[in-house]
């Protein structure tokens, strides 16, 4: 150390890091925001931009009807592939992208924090021949204002082992019931998410009617301390809970899992690679008696786009029935366009993609049947407000924190 | 004649040139352009992020919306305190940390003392590439790879069934055994490279004053290894601290990277608030270390 009567060097090295800290610092506290939704509706559909950038769930923007959208209108589609809906809502907030295929558990966020405008369903002609049940639904229309286009829709099924389950269980309750569940001890496969902890309310609601449970996202304290329960007492029996599908399709191929929820997506893996997988027959309506939670997606314009005619050409292409049913068969969901089941179009749709021809395609994923949706949750943003009057819900928040005391 | 050359060469002299007659003796512009860029890189890029995370800690998020409201509470640390929960992570977190770093420390210390003090010279280079080697091959695969060798079905399992006795399964044990494995080299390499700097002719010393092996192990090399030792501790010690990736494959228990991980896209400030729990656990490590002289040999 040297000690020349000056201001040591390090010293001033401190002072000086200090400082520029303190700036950031009171750069990072910048304005404060406030909540408002985003009113600006477009009035007409101009030339396209040459150019999309889309937030999308993997397989939504792919080919052959990708190549087709930017032939037909010129505009270059970009996409960014997100992993969940937390992962859209950030993206959406950077304001570098036009739009975005959000589910119901990311779509009142966006909506609530302005990050996307309203819809005018004039200028999207294929809306008229949406299938009318997922139309003016909580999660797209808000107060009567339509804020995106329905994609497309499907069940998070249950899966088990043929090999190791048996009977072919009926109800959820093979994964939670504590009992039932016990027997599978270490071998139950459970989601990794906040919004899990609904599907333990769709089993309360048919168990135990009591508790007064109606729509699984919209729960008071009682309903939702019965729902953490519910998964407390899961949690022993559970072999892994899984956030990506790949560690989902490992676990039962190595046979470390053997009953547990999925998307179709595993299952139809799994079951191509030859494992002893299976799912609720078509019999059942793909789910177990108590209903099943699920999704519906929707796409949704940012309120900052860049190219909001190519977005308006976007959100009526991948509704027009061909394009519709091609990444209805690709993802393995319910088209959301009734012309997309028509038997020419889906067999047109099948052949573009490269897949077998099944003009039962539609019939199979329930498309349009009303009242086998009755039985799915469309996964939704749980918010304080009830919808009821009443906003003594418990909010997404309260979700993500009770989703890590039930993990521990 | 020649003070027109002198003349007309003035102009035309190189801009290095000149910048060349500007540093000339001034070693306080030298040392402060060298410097300007790693330390403008340090304290707006690294020190300046982790102010922007620890101002985070005090904010709020909206419920309705999901976006931070910069308005200062103590609310994330009260939750940090109060909830149980975290108290059990956090303290989940340092157990195995601690636990890795020392597993780590006694694998290592007999390979390294090998390597730098019995091996030849060969021999030493083919074990330092082989210390190396599995830092080359990507982590996801190792993890992957342990994930294989301890599922139900698996290499361990497999292994173990003669012997009557069933494999850790996933669980906060298969935690630690692959972070053991995964940052073993962080500790190998420090230990070698403090062993090798102790004289052999110390260890001759102490062996003719008539001292046995064992205690010229305790009273002449532990004591000159040791802030090697702690040296390497820091990296098993932090990386297991921060890793959250390894859990998540291995284990159904959350450590403090996978709480971070699950809020930080709709609850940032709590992110942060228990994002400072590491990083002072961190600090008093790091005080404790450099009590032991461990910076020497970084």
């Amino acid at each position: 150390m040297r000690g020349h009567g000056k201001t040591h060097p390090v010293r001033v090295a401190w002072m000086c890091a200090a400082g520029l800290v303190a700036i950031l610092f009171a750069a990072g506290c910048g304005s404060s925001s406030s909540s408002n939704r985003n009113t600006d509706m477009a009035q007409s559909v101009g030339k396209g931009e040459g150019q999309l950038d889309l937030i999308a769930w993997q397989y939504y923007v792919g080919n052959p009807w990708k190549t087709d959208f930017e032939k037909q209108t010129g505009c270059q589609v970009n996409v960014k592939v997100a992993g969940t809906s937390d992962e859209m809502v950030q993206l959406m907030r950077t304001g570098q992208y036009d739009g975005v295929s959000a589910s119901g558990n990311a779509s009142a966020r966006l909506v609530e924090a302005g990050d996307v405008s309203p819809v005018n369903v004039n200028l999207v002609p294929n809306y008229k021949t949406i299938f009318p049940d997922l139309k003016d639904q909580p999660y797209n229309t808000f107060d009567g204002t339509h804020y995106g286009i329905p994609h497309g829709r499907g069940a998070n099924i249950l899966m088990w082992n043929t090999d190791a389950v048996k009977p072919a269980p009926k109800s959820w309750d093979v994964i939670l019931d504590p009992k039932k569940a016990a027997q599978y001890k270490g071998k139950i496969s459970a989601y990794d998410d906040p919004i899990y902890i609904a599907d333990a309310a769709v089993y309360l609601k048919a168990h135990q009617p009591d508790l007064g449970i109606d729509n699984p996202y919209e729960l008071t304290e009682d309903q939702f301390n019965a729902a953490v329960d519910l998964l407390k007492q899961q949690r022993p029996n559970v072999g892994e809970y899984w956030s990506n599908a790949l560690k989902q399709i490992s676990a039962f191929a190595n046979g470390d899992d053997e009953v547990g929820t999925t998307w179709q997506y595993q299952y139809f893996v799994l079951r191509d690679k030859g494992e002893p997988v299976a799912a609720s027959p078509a019999s059942q309506g793909f789910v177990p008696k108590e209903g099943a939670t699920g999704w519906s997606d929707t796409w949704m314009i940012s309120s900052s786009a860049a190219h909001p005619n190519c977005m308006y050409k976007w959100m009526n292409f991948i509704v027009s029935p061909k394009a519709n049913a091609e990444v209805a068969q690709v993802f393995g969901e319910a088209p959301a366009q009734s012309k997309a089941c028509e038997p020419n179009t889906l067999t047109a749709a099948a052949k573009a993609d490269g897949y077998p021809v099944n003009p039962k395609f539609c019939d199979e994923y329930h498309a349009g049947d009303p009242s086998f949706w009755k039985r799915v949750y469309y996964w939704q943003t749980p918010l304080a407000d009830c919808g009821n009057g009443s906003s003594d819900c418990m909010d997404y928040n309260d979700w993500v924190s009770a989703w890590t005391e039930i993990k521990g | 004649m020649e003070a027109a050359d002198a003349l007309a060469s003035r102009p035309r002299r190189s801009v290095g040139r000149r910048l060349a007659d500007l540093f000339h003796g001034r070693p306080g512009l030298q040392v402060g352009s060298l410097l300007s860029g790693p330390v403008a890189w340090l304290v707006v890029g690294y020190l300046g992020s982790l102010a922007v995370l620890l101002a985070a800690a005090f904010w709020n998020v909206s419920a309705l919306t999901g976006e931070v409201s910069q308005t200062f509470s103590l609310d994330n640390f009260k939750t940090l305190v109060t909830e149980p929960v975290y108290r059990t992570i956090a303290w989940r977190t340092i157990r195995v940390a601690s636990l890795v770093t020392i597993t780590d420390a006694l694998l290592a210390f007999p390979i390294a003392f090998y390597m730098a003090k019995v091996a030849s010279p060969r021999a030493r280079s083919a074990l330092v590439v082989a210390v190396l080697m599995p830092l080359w091959s990507f982590y996801l695969v190792k993890v992957y790879a342990w994930r294989t060798i301890l599922s139900a079905g698996g290499a361990l399992n497999w292994a173990l069934e003669p012997l009557g006795i069933n494999g850790p399964g996933y669980g906060t044990t298969a935690v630690w055994l692959v972070m053991s494995y995964l940052w073993l080299p962080y500790m190998i390499i420090p230990i070698y490279a403090g062993l090798e700097r102790i004289p052999d002719s110390l260890l001759s010393a102490s062996e003719d004053l008539g001292a046995s092996p064992f205690t010229t192990f305790r009273r002449v090399i532990l004591p000159l290894a040791f802030p090697a030792v702690v040296a390497g501790s820091i990296f098993t010690f932090s990386l297991t601290m921060g890793d959250y990736i390894t859990p998540t494959l291995v284990s159904n228990n959350q450590f403090i990277g996978n709480v971070v991980f699950n809020n930080i896209t709709n609850n940032l400030p709590l992110a942060s608030a228990f994002a400072c729990v590491p990083i002072i656990v961190m600090i008093i490590y790091l005080l404790v270390a450099r009590r032991l002289g461990a910076f020497e040999h970084l």
